[in-house]
């Protein structure tokens, strides 16, 4: 693809979406493998993920290319992908297979990794975690996996050439992480303003491709995936306790420092 | 067959599960149209009311051209060309905020740019709709008058032939976005009967007057047009457009809009009550507990269910082209009265409370009571629905 006037070539962006259960109703865990209820709730993409798509598409903007969405889950996981495509992405992926039930982040990491080896891409967005099983660890993994740098929590991508710097966020500040592509970018809530779905696209979204693709076809090794094989396991889990009652700070000259140390310790402040 | 097969309770807030079949589109639409009002204007709606305006409508115009709310159910021109159903779940969902925003929605899309969508010439269309479209352009309406409401064809404006040209004199009032419009469909009468024009914001002799001092639809810009020798060339003129059922066919539209909208503000002043209902304690208990009340829960349910059937079905037979005008008028005669009712019985659950704007009832129950009056009195539909079951006209 040839260069022209200093403009960069398009690129192949590919966004990960997770499908998690909607945080504002009730999540249950399924008592008999201890794994998540889908069907309890209903399923919406994971929150920071639409950060990622938002980023994918500023991305494209700037630079031209397409933006291709990857999803691993079930059958209801299109629901979020038909969203994701109605905010602007061009086509999809969704990795779909009953021998991935119960796999745990880094087998997850392993499947995805077989699923973007049958695309081409430059980089990989996805969210930093996501708001069900909240390990945060994909991202590195994946880029493990893949043997791509990884440039996590985001909260500024800026791509020049052949060159990614992104700004990662700290508690102090935010440090400049830069590498080559193609590369792995985990994002922030930060980094921008997930735009809403348009009717046009939305009206589009169910002429946009979206390529199946089962375990065998992403090459996955069944032996590699799955709850029986998972490398973590969920031994038990407890309704959360009821709230304890507050700590009541009386104010006798010191409640204004008191209440700030207690942010403090708490790492609000 | 086990217990595992049991149908689970219904949901209080969509007691009959009315959405259950709208596709995939519909719901998308539906969801992202609620996403965006919830979070872009109910936290304002109650600041806009009190103000009696919306302080920036060009701003909410580009957020709605964004979205794709504008014409969404028209063809071509940069419009979404959605199911009506779509168009009318937007217009719910809209409403379960503000009848003055569907309101903005409804004069843009089904008023303005319908006219020139179904009446303009093709120049006409390449010029106003993409841009009305995507909100950078604002459309109003003009065919009310001061003495001319429910009998339009009794209207005053006039349009007389000068050369090629035409000249325009008179007074439109109730005109939604009046005074913010970058076009005006203005209807008068010309020796030739009803014809329509499109008179752009800024021509001599053009001026909008913003009406103050409304009780009801405050957070929306309502206006008066006078047209003091309008100088237009022939073609201003909508030259599909010929006489009063051109008009009356884009209100049409608007109502079918309101039949849906209402159903939204029904749902939000029930779901307001029910909530409140739950949680105020009076002698002890909430007052969701007490017989008077239940009664009126039981009575707003099947109100707000009923509303949201009927449009749904309205909706359905719209979009396969089987929707008579007369069925139009049942869904705004029988909607709109169920949200009143219902809004009412919000009210007076939510006691003292009930009249602030830190609650949704009272604005919805004002706001109703435009509703009622507008694109057709209940009395002008009781008496449409009188005729079209009857197959007698007991109004002329």
């Amino acid at each position: 693809m040839g260069v022209q006037g200093g403009r960069p070539p398009a690129m192949n962006i590919v966004v990960l979406v997770k499908q998690v259960p909607d945080t504002a109703t009730e999540r249950k865990l399924n008592p008999a493998d201890n794994t998540l209820d889908r069907a309890s709730s209903d399923g919406v993409i994971n929150e920071l993920d639409e950060y990622a798509i938002e980023e994918a598409l500023l991305l494209k903007e700037k630079h031209g290319g397409e933006v291709t969405i990857l999803s691993a889950g079930p059958d209801q996981a299109t629901d979020s992908i038909r969203k994701a495509l109605s905010m602007g992405a061009d086509k999809a992926i969704h990795l779909n297979d009953e021998a991935l039930h119960g796999s745990d982040s880094l087998q997850t990491a392993y499947a995805l990794a077989q699923a973007l080896r049958t695309t081409e891409f430059d980089v990989v967005v996805l969210g930093s975690e996501s708001t069900d099983a909240r390990t945060g660890v994909v991202g590195a993994a994946l880029a493990e996996y893949l043997g791509l740098p990884q440039l996590t929590l985001a909260n500024k991508v800026d791509i020049d050439g052949g060159t990614i710097r992104i700004q990662r966020q700290t508690d102090d500040g935010y440090d400049v992480v830069e590498a080559q592509l193609p590369a792995v970018v985990s994002v922030v809530e930060k980094i921008n303003e997930p735009r809403y779905p348009s009717f046009k696209l939305i009206m589009a979204a169910k002429k946009k491709p979206v390529t199946k693709l089962d375990a065998a076809g992403a090459e996955i090794d069944p032996a590699k995936v799955g709850l029986a094989n998972a490398t973590t396991e969920t031994v038990d889990f407890a309704a959360a306790p009821p709230r304890a009652a507050g700590t009541v700070v009386k104010d006798e000259g010191t409640g204004g420092v008191q209440i700030a140390d207690f942010l403090a310790s708490k790492k609000f402040v | 067959m086990g217990d595992q097969h049991k149908p689970a309770a219904p949901d209080a807030r969509d007691f009959l599960a009315v959405d259950t079949s709208l596709d995939a589109e519909e719901g998308s639409i539906r969801d992202t149209v609620r996403d965006f009002a919830t979070r872009e204007l109910l936290p304002h709606v109650a600041d806009w009311f009190e103000a009696g305006t919306i302080p920036d409508p060009r701003g909410l115009a580009k957020a709605f051209g964004d979205l794709g709310v504008f014409g969404m159910h028209l063809e071509g021109y940069g419009c979404a060309g959605t199911s009506a159903v779509a168009y009318g779940l937007a217009c719910r969902e809209l409403e379960a905020v503000d009848s003055g925003l569907r309101s903005f929605v409804s004069v843009q899309g089904s008023l303005a740019m319908t006219a020139i969508h179904r009446y303009g010439s093709e120049e006409q269309k390449r010029e106003w709709l993409p841009r009305m479209a995507a909100g950078e352009a604002i459309g109003c309406f003009g065919l009310t008058e001061p003495d001319s409401g429910s009998d339009p064809g009794s209207m005053r404006t006039r349009a007389r032939r000068d050369g090629s040209d035409w000249i325009l004199d008179g007074t439109k009032m109730w005109i939604t976005n009046g005074s913010v419009a970058d076009v005006a469909v203005v209807w008068a009468t010309t020796e030739e009967g009803i014809r329509g024009f499109l008179v752009p914001a800024g021509t001599p002799g053009f001026s909008a007057n913003v009406i103050h001092r409304k009780l009801s639809l405050r957070a929306s810009i309502t206006s008066e047009l006078v047209l003091d020798g309008v100088r237009l060339p022939e073609s201003a003129r909508l030259p599909g457009a010929a006489g009063l059922g051109a008009p009356l066919s884009c209100l049409n539209e608007a109502r079918y809009g309101i039949v849906w909208g209402v159903a939204g503000a029904a749902r939000a002043c029930y779901e307001a009550a029910l909530e409140y209902a739950g949680t105020r304690v009076q002698f002890g208990r909430p007052i969701a507990a007490f017989q008077l009340t239940q009664r009126k829960i039981a009575d707003m349910v099947v109100d707000v269910n009923s509303a949201a059937l009927t449009a749904l079905q309205i909706g359905r037979l719209k979009d396969a082209g089987a929707c008579h005008h007369t069925q139009v008028s049942y869904g705004k005669f029988a909607n709109v009265a169920a949200a009143q009712r219902v809004a009412g019985a919000a009210r007076s659950i939510h006691g003292a409370n009930g009249i602030t704007l830190e609650y949704p009832v009272l604005r919805h129950l004002l706001n109703l009571e435009t509703v009622a009056t507008y694109e057709g009195t209940e009395e002008v539909h009781a008496l449409s629905l009188g005729q079209a079951v009857t197959g007698i006209p007991a109004f002329r």
